[in-house]
């Protein structure tokens, strides 16, 4: 078996020849291929629970029901979506390689991330023990809860990854050139932002009033 | 971005050296524990898969032996339940599932030219998610029967209709061990499919364009696909389960305005698409062999990959047509009809495509050859039992019956499994350097499809006959004796048959006919490295300019890429 190219010039080649002439060759980031990836499966998943909670909607035979109960997030909801606005800040911070003020943005985002938990939390107390809904009450309980705790717990894992950022940050264990790793975070929390979007949407606009 | 990888001055080490300093056992086991190499994982991948299909083939045997007779005495009643849930949901999860990412895993890399997957750690994650949700499913056989003396592996069925899960019919744990260990495997699953999705599109060589991708890489991509966007139904409707069955929950309980119809849409919107994850790496593997062994390139390779665009889009559409029994509305059942036939132009143009690339050719009955002519014919018969099935008022008749059992096992065994035969055939030269005795695989061959479709065939006949499937047993004189005795027989022909390959993968490695880099003559990147492929699987990246590099590389006065 021949290996020799027959054409002069034209390389036919199978082992790449460091004299060959360069074309470019660009693939997508491995990162982000796999952040959207995860991003797609995610989705699929929430999906599912608010079909499940659409489906179940009007479904309970006993109260509490939505209208009853549920007032809308509002200090919540603005806490995550501002949250949005200053992890772009962040990154714009980080472009400028001015790392202090990425750890002010970032550590904003923390705060406000972790904010929405802290609402979330006083809103299920006040559920549970003022207006007695739980898992087990109703149909409205078991996908309220679902929907919103499965949100509840991206949050909470979302504020994990930007906390291991901050801190690495913080102790300087990030190079500066490492955009990519903090941008794969941002579109994390991005995500879950949107789903939020989705949820109180369906939770707090559509089922109150339906 | 490959010229950090390529060193000029690198010299790579003498590739039979590499690994030769392993000799005790325990450096062996600490081997595989910490490996993060694509191919160690993609063979341990395919040996846990076959040890489980070894495990759940003996319970359907068990099963079969009970069904010989009317009025059979084999096995007790809540066994035979407990046996048909452990065999169904092992091979669909535990056998099917691991084998075709083992396939994925070893050869996506090869066959795209790099080094290893994307992510090698979340590949090993995702193995060792596998392995362990594998012996979570059988160790509730320990472990279920906890406080409450019930019953110990799970008897719902493998896809574990709602309200039989509820806590008041399924007392004990055996439930949850089969919902947490499906749970488990679906994370593995989904790290796996978004491993392979990344390597495919990331990581190839130079020149390998999308359209220049093996159609093994490209039937895998869209396979992939199907896993991340159908896995996570899945785990919702366990997460569901969970908290019905440990916080009471009211999703599945009818009594609270519940939904028990809502657990099938939910699972079958998993469950079809996952027969397509199943059977795509079946077509995936057939597309590589098909062209090799008829000595011509593919027939219609874009019409091929349109082909398997459309099955992976389809197949998320067609998920109700296993409920036409349980009363949808007449627009719901004409479009799960439509869906489900039209499902079949596509498969139609994959089995036209494989003909054409066989039509005119010079074709090489080797063994690897053998079953995948098996899977044509039987995986024709498998289609168009399954369009039978999809017209609604036949499946109302048919639903539930030894008529879909026969028709699935023809898919899933007549389709998946030999061309996962075929695919060892194919490729154990290359993982092992070594050939597969041909007389040992020649008498797996044929004792398999004899056996394979004694038991199968008569089961189409007992199920017009209006046998239902997961009965212990059954009464005589109902037309049922013969076509189940037949079946049985088969079980005992096919055993042999898996005796043999067994057999022959353990005589050849040791005793086979050296290999040789590329025995088969074909055509992809895999064949133009050693047998076995060194740990960096290329000494250097290769740079490709058609969809088959190496008839480029043999015959240089003829290339392929002057005509793409």
């Amino acid at each position: 078996m021949s290996t020799e190219p027959l054409h002069a010039g034209e390389s036919a080649s199978l082992i790449n020849d460091p004299n060959a002439t360069e074309t470019p060759w660009r693939l997508p980031s491995q990162r982000k291929t796999g952040i959207a990836c995860l991003i797609v499966t995610e989705s699929a998943l929430f999906t599912i629970f608010v079909v499940a909670y659409l489906f179940y909607m009007g479904r309970s035979l006993n109260p509490p029901y939505p209208a009853q109960v549920l007032e809308f997030p509002w200090l919540g909801s603005i806490a995550l979506f501002s949250s949005s606005a200053t992890i772009m800040l962040a990154e714009i911070m980080l472009r400028k390689v001015n790392r202090f003020g990425f750890l002010i943005w970032w550590g904003l985002t923390i705060v406000l991330g972790a904010y929405f938990i802290y609402f979330t939390a006083t809103e299920w107390m006040h559920l549970i023990y003022g207006k007695n809904l739980t898992i087990s009450s109703n149909v409205f309980g078991s996908t309220f809860y679902a929907l919103v705790g499965l949100h509840l717990s991206h949050v909470f894992i979302g504020l994990l990854l930007l906390s291991t950022v901050w801190l690495l940050t913080f102790f300087g264990k990030i190079p500066k050139d490492h955009h990519e790793h903090i941008e794969v975070v941002s579109w994390y929390w991005h995500f879950v932002d949107a789903i939020w979007l989705v949820v109180v949407t369906v939770v707090y606009i559509i089922s109150v009033n339906y | 971005m490959f010229d950090t990888i390529i060193d000029p001055n690198f010299k790579a080490p003498e590739p039979e050296r590499v690994g030769e300093e392993r000799v005790s056992l325990t450096r062996i086991v600490q081997e595989l524990v910490f490996t993060v190499d694509h191919k160690k994982l993609g063979l341990m991948y395919i040996g846990s898969g076959l040890m489980f299909f070894v495990v759940a083939g003996l319970m359907a045997t068990m099963m079969r032996l009970q069904l010989a007779f009317p009025n059979g005495k084999v096995l007790e009643p809540d066994v035979f339940n407990r046996l048909f849930t452990m065999h169904g949901t092992s091979m669909v999860f535990l056998v099917g599932m691991p084998i075709i990412f083992g396939f994925a895993n070893y050869l996506t890399p090869l066959m795209i030219g790099t080094r290893d997957m994307a992510f090698p750690r979340l590949n090993a994650f995702g193995f060792w998610v596998f392995f362990f949700s594998g012996w979570l499913l059988y160790f509730s056989y320990l472990a279920a029967p906890g406080l409450y003396a019930a019953g110990s592996a799970p008897d719902v069925g493998w896809f574990a209709y709602s309200p039989l899960t509820a806590k008041a019919f399924s007392r004990g744990h055996s439930t949850d061990y089969w919902t947490l260990s499906l749970l488990m495997g679906g994370i593995g699953s989904v790290a796996t499919a978004i491993n392979i999705i990344v390597t495919t599109l990331c990581l190839r060589c130079k020149g390998m364009t999308l359209g220049r991708m093996p159609l093994f890489v490209w039937v895998f991509l869209v396979a992939a696909f199907l896993v991340i966007i159908a896995i996570p139904p899945l785990s919702a409707c366990q997460i569901m389960l969970i908290f019905d069955r440990y916080l009471g929950a009211k999703f599945f309980d009818t009594q609270a305005g519940g939904s028990a119809v809502l657990w099938q849409h939910f699972f079958w919107i998993f469950g079809h698409p996952e027969v397509y994850i199943l059977i795509l790496p079946g077509f995936a593997i057939a597309n590589e062999i098909v062209p090799v062994f008829s000595r011509k390139p593919m027939f219609g390779y874009p019409i091929m990959v349109a082909a398997t665009v459309m099955i992976g889009f389809i197949s998320l559409t067609v998920w109700a047509h296993h409920m036409f029994t349980v009363g949808m509305t007449s627009l719901g059942n004409t479009f799960f009809v439509v869906s489900t036939m039209i499902i079949a132009v596509p498969t139609g143009i994959k089995i036209f495509n494989w003909l054409g690339t066989m039509y005119g050719g010079k074709i090489r009955f080797d063994l690897p050859m053998l079953f995948c002519i098996g899977f044509l014919f039987q995986f024709l018969i498998a289609g168009l039992t399954g369009v039978m099935l999809s017209v609604a008022p036949f499946d109302w008749q048919l639903s539930d019956s030894y008529f879909v059992v026969a028709h699935f096992h023809y898919v899933l065994i007549g389709g998946l499994l030999y061309m996962v035969f075929s695919g060892i055939y194919y490729w154990y030269p290359k993982a092992f350097g070594r050939m597969l005795n041909a007389k040992l695989g020649h008498w797996h061959f044929w004792l398999f499809t004899i056996g394979f479709h004694l038991t199968f065939g008569p089961q189409h006949i007992a199920g017009f006959m209006g046998m239902p499937r997961r009965v212990f047993t059954y009464e005589e004189g109902r037309g049922w004796d013969l076509w189940n005795l037949l079946s049985t027989i088969g079980v005992l022909i096919q055993i042999p048959g898996i005796l043999f390959f067994v057999i022959n993968l353990i005589y050849s490695y040791i005793k086979g006919k050296k290999a040789g880099d590329d025995p088969w003559d074909a055509w992809t990147l895999e064949w133009s490295t050693t047998s076995p492929p060194p740990e960096y699987n290329f000494a250097k990246l290769p740079e490709v300019k058609s969809r088959r590099p190496l008839w480029d590389l043999k015959h240089p006065e003829d290339p392929d890429w002057k005509f793409e």
